[in-house]
């Protein structure tokens, strides 16, 4: 997902669309039909060495293993939770994949409907079928804070090249906060700096394609919150 | 198809009631991403007709017992309100909009790749508005671009037209005098990266010359309708590429 490579094509393509004819490979969201390459949704293209794929500009969130992702306990069986993180599927949570030890039939004294918690998917397999795990470091059930929601697809977005983006949201709003691949983010602090930052979210979701996009955040959160010299440094293009 | 009527359908210089050549469609306007709710959405009116699609998913298949552990379903309902046509229509679902949701869901999965998304369910919802003749090829052109427009992976959008026969003249896209006093309607939905045919009916009579005639008029016609489904698609997002999201 090298963005560079995408700058000088950034073609918006809906499906059917033909994106190369020249013998390169059906990168993500692509599929090949009479050697050529076409798209399968609406989106951006893009070229990444010997494969043209394209960057969705909508979709649902598809699990994949490996994913940090927010959900909420929507249903409690004797042995497991529900957990709903935005895909199309339930996700299981099993009592073996808690870090507590949890008797059968005594789920609900740990998580009930509604808790929201922080899990990391253990595998999706062909048929679609989630697992979860909350036994890692920093998966918890979430307490206090706030869950904000953006597509899942300007998720990258929220984050930036290597963190940057993300690191000065957090400098500038002085406030926790956890970027899930699901597109749910929870976020931390004062009531005021929390309200700011759930704000400056909403703005990198509407203008994701933006160029001006750090400045744009700048200039909204500063106008907000007196910023001290140092914390609000300068780090160029996204 | 049954009725008669004195009004000449077409004149003797080949022009229609509504002063187009036989050829020739109704103006067509479709909008992408209409409703906020819904996680797709597209409106769309050819000549009089007015539609409005959304869609919901892929999500969990309710109920159950309609899931597919290989593939997604598509359940679409097509539904005309109360006040679409000129007598109220007597509202909730009947023999009609049944076989039309059927179609233009069938119609549908051939395009959408709903291998990748098993045990769900994607919803597609046509609302008429006002209708003028040919709502179910206005109905699957809007789903089509609602689709889309929800970020669901598709082969291709699926752009529909009708065909059909009046006074003895081989016409496209039908309005209402045609449909109601022609002697044939044949709507067509293809697939136009393969020229596909996904969707075929025929009601009233024609000999073969004039079907092929008249499957070959709807064809060129869905080309044309793809490049505004196509546009419309384009235009939604070049809306909120650079600057900001109205």
């Amino acid at each position: 997902m090298e963005k560079r490579n995408a700058r000088h094509t950034r073609d918006v393509v809906v499906p059917g669309d033909i994106l190369d004819g020249t013998g390169m490979k059906p990168g993500e969201n692509a599929y090949v039909l009479d050697g050529k390459v076409r798209a399968s949704v609406a989106g951006i293209r893009m070229v990444f060495q010997n494969t043209v794929g394209v960057i969705p500009f909508k979709g649902c969130y598809m699990p994949k293993s490996g994913d940090t992702v927010l959900g909420t306990i929507v249903d409690i069986g004797p042995s497991n939770w529900l957990v709903d993180i935005g895909a199309p599927y339930p996700a299981p949570l099993h009592v073996n994949e808690v870090p507590w030890k949890v008797e059968f039939g005594d789920t609900s004294r740990y998580l009930s409907v509604g808790n929201v918690v922080l899990l990391k998917v253990l595998s999706v397999d062909e048929s679609k079928k989630i697992q979860v795990t909350m036994k890692d470091s920093g998966l918890r059930r979430i307490q206090g804070g706030r869950v904000v929601n953006v597509p899942h697809s300007k998720v990258s977005k929220v984050i930036g090249k290597s963190g940057k983006r993300i690191t000065m949201l957090k400098n500038m709003t002085d406030c926790r906060m956890t970027v899930c691949q699901n597109g749910h983010i929870w976020l931390d602090g004062d009531e005021e700096n929390a309200d700011v930052l759930a704000g400056a979210i909403e703005i990198i979701a509407k203008n994701a394609q933006s160029d001006k996009l750090d400045d744009m955040i700048r200039e909204f959160i500063s106008s907000r919150l007196p910023q001290n010299e140092f914390d609000c440094y300068d780090d160029g293009e996204e | 198809m049954s009725g008669h009527t004195d009004m000449v359908l077409v004149d003797e210089n080949g022009i229609r009631i509504d002063g187009r050549t036989a050829e020739e469609h109704r103006p067509i306007k479709i909008e992408a991403g209409v409703l906020n709710n819904a996680d797709g959405s597209a409106y769309v009116e050819i000549g009089k007709n007015k539609v409005l699609a959304a869609v919901y998913g892929p999500r969990e298949c309710h109920p159950r017992h309609l899931q597919n552990p290989t593939k997604a379903i598509i359940q679409c309902k097509y539904n005309m309100q109360a006040f679409s046509v000129s007598d109220r229509k007597r509202p909730g679902p009947d023999r009609r909009s049944i076989e039309i949701s059927k179609i233009i869901s069938e119609a549908l999965e051939k395009v959408v790749l709903t291998e990748l998304y098993p045990r769900a369910s994607i919803d597609v919802y046509i609302e008429i508005l006002q209708a003028n003749a040919g709502t179910r090829c206005a109905g699957l052109t809007a789903a089509s671009v609602a689709l889309a427009d929800a970020g669901i992976p598709m082969r291709d959008i699926v752009p529909a037209i009708a065909a059909g026969k009046a006074d003895g003249h081989v016409l496209l896209d039908l309005n209402k005098e045609e449909d109601n006093y022609g002697q044939a309607d044949v709507p067509i939905a293809i697939v136009p990266s393969t020229d596909e045919i996904v969707l075929l009916q025929m009601d009233g009579n024609m000999t073969r010359e004039e079907f092929d005639h008249a499957i070959d008029l709807a064809v060129d016609a869905c080309h044309s309708v793809y490049d505004i489904q196509r546009d419309a698609l384009k235009r939604r997002y070049a809306k909120t590429r650079g600057g900001v999201e109205e």
